[in-house]
């Protein structure tokens, strides 16, 4: 590797490092999502009145790129109706009424490894998809056709105040260890490497620990530069490797998981209990004690923030994950998702934004990209609706990470342009092929 | 409280960077050559600063008013142009063409391009051209009060009749010239503190300064005292670290501000061994404004996993 790439400084915030994760008791409703990944959403199998305990499927993977989803709680289905979703869009949600219980699924129990075949099976199962906030079903990732030689374990974490995965690594180091033996047997990787930005200490301590009792397994201590978990950003720190756009990590060879989908795919290899509760880092300024929670999957988020002692000032904006790739939502209804790793709330002060001005084209946008692309350009060419140029200028390239308007002193909503931009470009391009066919 | 969240799109935290901050910087960077402008120049150089400042912050003001735009003087950026501008003219300026200089720089060669960001060359710059061409008086040298003038030359017009200057003296601004562009020592320690506070880069200020001093280095056969001499006269400081380094009128990227300053720096040398003006800093930097557009165009970063 000559060169890292670039990106840029941003607090850290890990307010809630090395805390242990808390347990919430059992809600009393669940609203659980059938989109909880990326792909076609999961197809209900369950009816109102049906009685559904901890790990029973009430909804089944739907097509290659899908997940099945499984009750976090034993109790009652009560309804099923269409909600909106985040992207605007509407897909089916269960909402089950808890008994308290917790009664875990008669069904539950550890699967029955013996090949290849059977472990990205047992990942399909479990429900898992990428914990590290994207949320793509894990499975496929294992089910390539392409050659893999190896996996790389993304501990990064290197958005501010989220420090779930970072305590899952602390706690769940064994589950971990169980995923990545099981998965390399079957696999027999040339090479194994987690991935942790070098503010996490007891997280290297303890993943350094796992790579002495296994030695094919790397430790690979990165530089606290944000988007280092970014998956590209990730494979070309650790192995040197570059995916192109277009391309998949496995075109290069490699399987990335975040270390909190490993934990939980070593938990189902060990339980059979799918993926139904989810460890949340709670923060931000108008939270009253910032926690890390053991939560289950569908809880409403308000009442997360309530087990975190409420909020100490009203909230003004309360995001899903991260405050640099994260989605605000609406409302404290909402519930947790699979994919949830953090909710922060902030108060008023945080959530102001200076004034936005005209460019004055510092250059600092990309200047701080991963990728080399250049933000401004890209506002500009969209502005004029210029296709040929968003191509040239690779818009397609950006993940969207926002180091750029972040750094930007105009404050410009370089995401949203650059956003927009991909999104003309793909829709260009999808007329182009067409119109050749 | 249902329903009464602030939703946009993230990231939701932003640097504490903004443009006024940025313009600020620059304004607190050029205050050691003010200082410096008004011990050596006294009172005159006070009187020339504020009538550029105000001017050029009350042209922005009305501007606006009458094409009905958002009031966008709370920026900063007039005060800089009109700061810069200032620093580029004589003590003995009357001060009715100083205020007319930086109403040019505002309005001709800002506002009607469409404003902040959208000029093609640095207000102060053209302004400062535009003034040499109109008014005969800005290429007189004005010498700091207590000095003995009666060379009647600037230290340019001096070298290129190959007398030896001090050097210390040059360093110090005890020479003739503009208000701010004599004190190479305030205006180091100026672009120091804009490099440190990551206002601007090394990049154009060391290819600017490093071209015009290897290329005087070889026209004046290897003299290094001299060679230093055309370094620190003139307007290559204020113009290397303060002029050539605007946003909006230089490349982006590391490559293009490497081309940009090599380019002003090999300028300035031509214009001022075999030129008819005796300084090339101002016209250097005005031509590179002019081709920016071609370096930044073709200068882009490299992209990571694009297209082969």
């Amino acid at each position: 590797m000559a060169f890292s790439l670039k990106g840029i400084h941003v607090p850290h915030r890990k307010n809630t490092a090395d805390m242990q994760a808390a347990r919430m008791p059992a809600p009393k409703t669940v609203t659980l999502l059938t989109t909880m990944h990326i792909g076609k959403p999961a197809k209900p199998v369950v009816n109102v009145g049906d009685t559904v305990s901890v790990g029973t499927l009430i909804a089944e993977q739907d097509g290659f790129i899908s997940s099945p989803v499984y009750s976090s709680v034993s109790g009652t289905v009560k309804a099923i109706a269409d909600t909106v979703i985040s992207n605007g869009k509407t897909a089916p949600a269960i909402t089950i009424e808890s008994d308290g219980a917790m009664t875990p699924d008669e069904s539950v129990a550890a699967p029955q490894i013996n090949s290849k075949e059977d472990f990205i099976e047992a990942v399909k199962k479990s429900g898992i998809v990428g914990l590290g906030g994207a949320g793509f079903p894990t499975y496929v990732k294992f089910a390539t056709d392409k050659k893999i030689d190896t996996l790389v374990i993304n501990g990064a974490e290197c958005e501010p105040y989220i420090t779930s995965d970072s305590i899952t690594m602390v706690e769940n180091a064994d589950d971990i260890l169980l995923a990545i033996e099981t998965a390399d047997k079957y696999f027999n990787f040339e090479k194994i490497v987690i991935g942790i930005e070098k503010n996490k200490p007891s997280a290297i301590a303890k993943m350094k620990e796992l790579s002495a009792k296994n030695n094919k397994i790397q430790v690979k201590v990165l530089s606290s530069v944000y988007p280092q978990g970014g998956e590209k950003v990730l494979i070309y720190h650790t192995v040197g490797r570059t995916v192109k756009v277009g391309e998949l990590p496995a075109d290069v060879g490699c399987i990335v998981c975040n270390s909190s989908t490993m934990a939980n795919i070593g938990k189902y290899l060990k339980t059979g209990m799918p993926l139904v509760e989810k460890v949340v880092t709670v923060d931000g300024g108008a939270v009253k004690e910032p926690k890390n929670v053991i939560v289950a999957i569908g809880t409403p988020i308000g009442e997360v923030f309530d087990f975190c002692g409420g909020f100490n000032s009203d909230p003004e904006k309360v995001i899903y994950g991260g405050p640099m790739m994260g989605v605000a939502v609406p409302d404290l209804t909402v519930p947790v998702l699979k994919q949830t790793n953090a909710l922060i709330a902030f108060n008023k002060k945080e959530t102001k934004t200076a004034k936005t001005t005209a460019c004055i084209k510092c250059g600092k946008c990309t200047n701080s990209c991963p990728f080399g692309i250049n933000p401004a350009a890209i506002a500009k060419a969209y502005k004029n609706k210029d296709a040929e140029a968003l191509e040239k200028l690779g818009a397609d390239i950006c993940m969207l990470c926002g180091c750029c308007a972040y750094v930007c002193p105009a404050k410009r909503p370089l995401v949203e342009t650059n956003s927009l931009a991909k999104n003309m470009l793909a829709a260009e391009r999808a007329k182009k092929k067409e119109g050749n066919a | 409280m249902e329903n009464k969240l602030h939703v946009s799109l993230s990231p939701h935290i932003h640097s504490n960077n903004s443009t006024m901050r940025t313009m600020l910087d620059v304004i607190i960077a050029l205050v050691p050559a003010s200082v410096a402008a008004v011990i050596l120049f006294g009172i005159p150089a006070l009187l020339v600063i504020a009538v550029c400042v105000v001017s050029a912050v009350a042209g922005e003001a009305l501007f606006n008013l009458a094409i009905k735009k958002e009031q966008t003087i709370g920026d900063l950026s007039a005060v800089v142009t009109g700061l810069i501008l200032a620093l580029n003219l004589p003590a003995n300026i009357p001060l009715w063409q100083a205020a007319v200089g930086s109403l040019f720089a505002i309005i001709i060669v800002k506002g009607i391009f469409g404003g902040l960001g959208k000029n093609i060359v640095n207000p102060a710059i053209a302004a400062r051209v535009f003034m040499l061409i109109a008014f005969g008086s800005m290429t007189a040298a004005v010498f700091p009060k207590g000095l003995d003038a009666t060379s009647g030359a600037t230290p340019l017009a001096e070298l290129a009749q190959d007398k030896t200057l001090n050097l210390m003296d040059l360093f110090l601004g005890k020479c003739g010239g503009a208000l701010g562009e004599t004190c190479a020592l305030a205006l180091l320690i100026g672009g120091v503190y804009l490099i440190v506070r990551k206002v601007i880069t090394w990049h154009i200020p060391v290819a600017f300064i490093g071209t015009t001093f290897l290329f005087t280095l070889a026209l004046e056969g290897g003299n290094f005292e001299t060679t230093l001499a055309w370094v620190l006269s003139g307007g290559l400081m204020i113009g290397a670290f303060f002029m050539a380094t605007d946003y909006v009128t230089s490349p982006s990227t590391v490559k293009g501000k490497l081309i940009f300053g090599i380019g002003a720096g090999v300028i300035t040398v031509l214009i001022r061994f075999f030129g008819g003006y005796p300084e090339g800093v101002s016209f250097a930097i005005l031509l590179m404004n002019i081709v920016n557009p071609y370096i930044d165009s073709l200068t882009p970063r490299k992209l990571f996993g694009g297209k082969k």
